[in-house]
């Protein structure tokens, strides 16, 4: 069997004197879902933040396409930071309100370097084509846009970067009933076009059993099954 | 089941600068039964519960009746729960001097009465140590307690209904199935009905009688809970409950709606939901449709005999939305 493309050991997390996540171990292959779940302040967005190094974990180990993520500097970082993107609960709070779309999309590509103006425009309508947004929706701003279409608008920025990890922090649970369920097939298509790997964070059973290949519980920082 | 109706609302429009969010919604709601309205965003729903308590949003314009009344006896006759129990706390009283003051405020009971009867709530509502914790202030309480004190309150003057407003929307499944548990016990032991606001199907299994499914400001649906989620007969309610994950069909695609919901004063012409629904035909584009009795209950669709069930399959074919 080849490297996970994530690899948790031993994960703690503090906030001061408070443990959130107290000795996590997970590990993730490339095309898999692997769900967290579990109450309010189980530690589910803590272990999330300290996968992507948002959050230094105090303890344990993060390997990430089989390199040791704890011991880089943030400069070491930077050239990772690209495949493995988050995407958030709050739709509108993850797109800045003064950006048109397309620029919000564009922006991680101008900011690795890799943005062509020749190119550009139509790799930033192809995002927005690939997540099921008429490219004409680029125009417009965040607060222009529904939940739904918001919520995709942040899935074609993350994908900018090709990433080969999508952390999912509660992704679904502030759109409405009826639009859910598309952003959820959504994410379904592009696991099986792309291979990605999900960190797929969710308080709701129900979305967690139907989008999950392996599911682990959690409860006051620790594991509780899975 | 037919009883006497505790409240009649008949033809309420509710508007903001000219633009109708509530479009002439009449239903009523029975002695005990627990109604859920259940809606999206900008459906109305959260309106029409503050219609019925007198709350509505500085600017509304109301059209319509609501009888009787009840808004002029607010937190005796008709009461409400807020989504949010800590803002609907006052953080510089106790919580029990907050629940004798809403005693005191209806019945000229004595201090000490009052006060008795808060603790005697609090301890109704399974907060160990009442007497003591009824001196606490509401930052001392964990969130679980404050949303019993919060019902507590909803409930100690005896109310003919109560009010919940998305009681649940901001808590994990653990903690809404006991909230919903607490509600519906406390409401039956004082013999109040239950308005249940909610954007959830999910809420409605268990715990409802009734439920009212509105979109864009009108009725869709309104029946008995067990025969509209077992068997919808409009389209809408069909797809919101064929979309829920828990309902899904074995495989990776849930059965989804396409677009979504209209923004008040953009409607489509013809029925509200026409855009998105994979029955509309020509009459649906300008017609909108009034709800008429069919199958036991009230439907507002053109073509609701035309519905398949299950109606899954119909929304699995859906092309994903742009």
């Amino acid at each position: 069997m080849s490297d996970p493309l994530l690899d948790v050991r031993d994960l703690v997390v503090r906030y001061g004197r408070v443990t959130a996540v107290d000795g996590v171990s997970f590990s993730l292959a490339a095309g898999e879902t692997l769900a967290l779940n579990g109450p309010s302040g189980c530690g589910k967005s803590s272990t999330a933040l300290a996968v992507l190094l948002l959050r230094r974990p105090a303890e344990g180990s993060v390997r990430f396409e089989g390199r040791e993520l704890t011991a880089l500097s943030e400069s070491e970082l930077r050239p990772l930071r690209p495949r493995m993107q988050p995407v958030f609960q709050d739709p509108y709070g993850s797109l800045s309100p003064r950006h048109r779309i397309r620029d919000a999309i564009a922006e991680p590509l101008k900011v690795q370097g890799r943005w062509d103006p020749d190119q550009g425009p139509a790799r930033v309508a192809e995002l927005l084509d690939r997540v099921g947004l008429d490219p004409a929706y680029g125009d417009r701003r965040p607060h222009e846009l529904s939940g739904g279409q918001c919520q995709r608008a942040g899935i074609a920025r993350a994908l900018a970067s090709d990433p080969r990890l999508l952390v999912l922090d509660e992704p679904v649970s502030s759109l409405d009933p009826s639009v859910r369920a598309g952003v959820l097939n959504l994410l379904a298509d592009l696991q099986d076009d792309l291979g990605l790997g999900y960190l797929f964070i969710c308080h709701d059973r129900a979305v967690v059993r139907h989008v999950a290949d392996r599911v682990i519980e959690m409860r006051e920082g620790r594991v509780t099954s899975g | 089941m037919k009883s006497e109706a505790l409240l009649t609302v008949s033809d309420l429009r509710i508007a903001f600068d000219g633009v109708e969010a509530v479009r002439g919604l009449s239903f009523d709601v029975r002695p005990r039964e627990a109604l859920a309205i259940v809606g999206e965003s900008g459906a109305g729903k959260s309106l029409t519960a503050r219609a019925l308590l007198g709350m509505l949003p500085r600017g509304a314009t109301t059209s319509g009746t609501i009888s009787p009344d009840l808004s002029t006896h607010r937190g005796r006759r008709i009461s409400l729960v807020p989504q949010d129990a800590l803002s609907a706390l006052s953080p510089v009283h106790p919580v029990g001097d907050q629940l004798a003051a809403a005693v005191r405020s209806v019945a000229g009971v004595s201090r000490g009465e009052a006060r008795a009867r808060a603790v005697a709530a609090l301890d109704r509502v399974g907060i160990p140590d009442a007497a003591r914790r009824a001196r606490a202030y509401p930052h001392e309480f964990s969130g679980g307690m404050r949303q019993r004190a919060v019902i507590a309150m909803a409930t100690i003057n005896e109310p003919e209904i109560v009010v919940a407003d998305e009681p649940t929307t901001a808590l994990d499944e653990e903690r809404r199935d006991q909230v919903l548990g607490l509600l519906a016990e406390q409401r039956a032991a004082v013999g109040a009905a239950l308005v249940l606001v909610t954007h959830d199907m999910d809420v409605v299994q268990g715990h409802a009688d009734r439920v009212l499914v509105m979109y864009a400001g009108r009725l869709t649906e309104l029946g008995p809970a067990d025969e509209v989620l077992a068997r919808p007969r409009a389209p809408y309610t069909a797809g919101l409950l064929a979309s829920l994950p828990q309902h899904a069909p074995e495989g990776r695609r849930l059965p989804a709606l396409r677009g979504t919901p209209p923004a008040p004063g953009a409607l489509p012409p013809g029925c509200a939901f026409a855009p998105r629904c994979p029955l509309a035909a020509e009459a649906c584009h300008t017609a909108e449709p009034e709800p008429r009795q069919a199958a036991g209950r009230l439907v507002a669709c053109h073509r609701w005999e035309e519905l398949p069930h299950p109606a899954t399959e119909l929304f699995l074919k859906e092309r994903q939305p742009a």
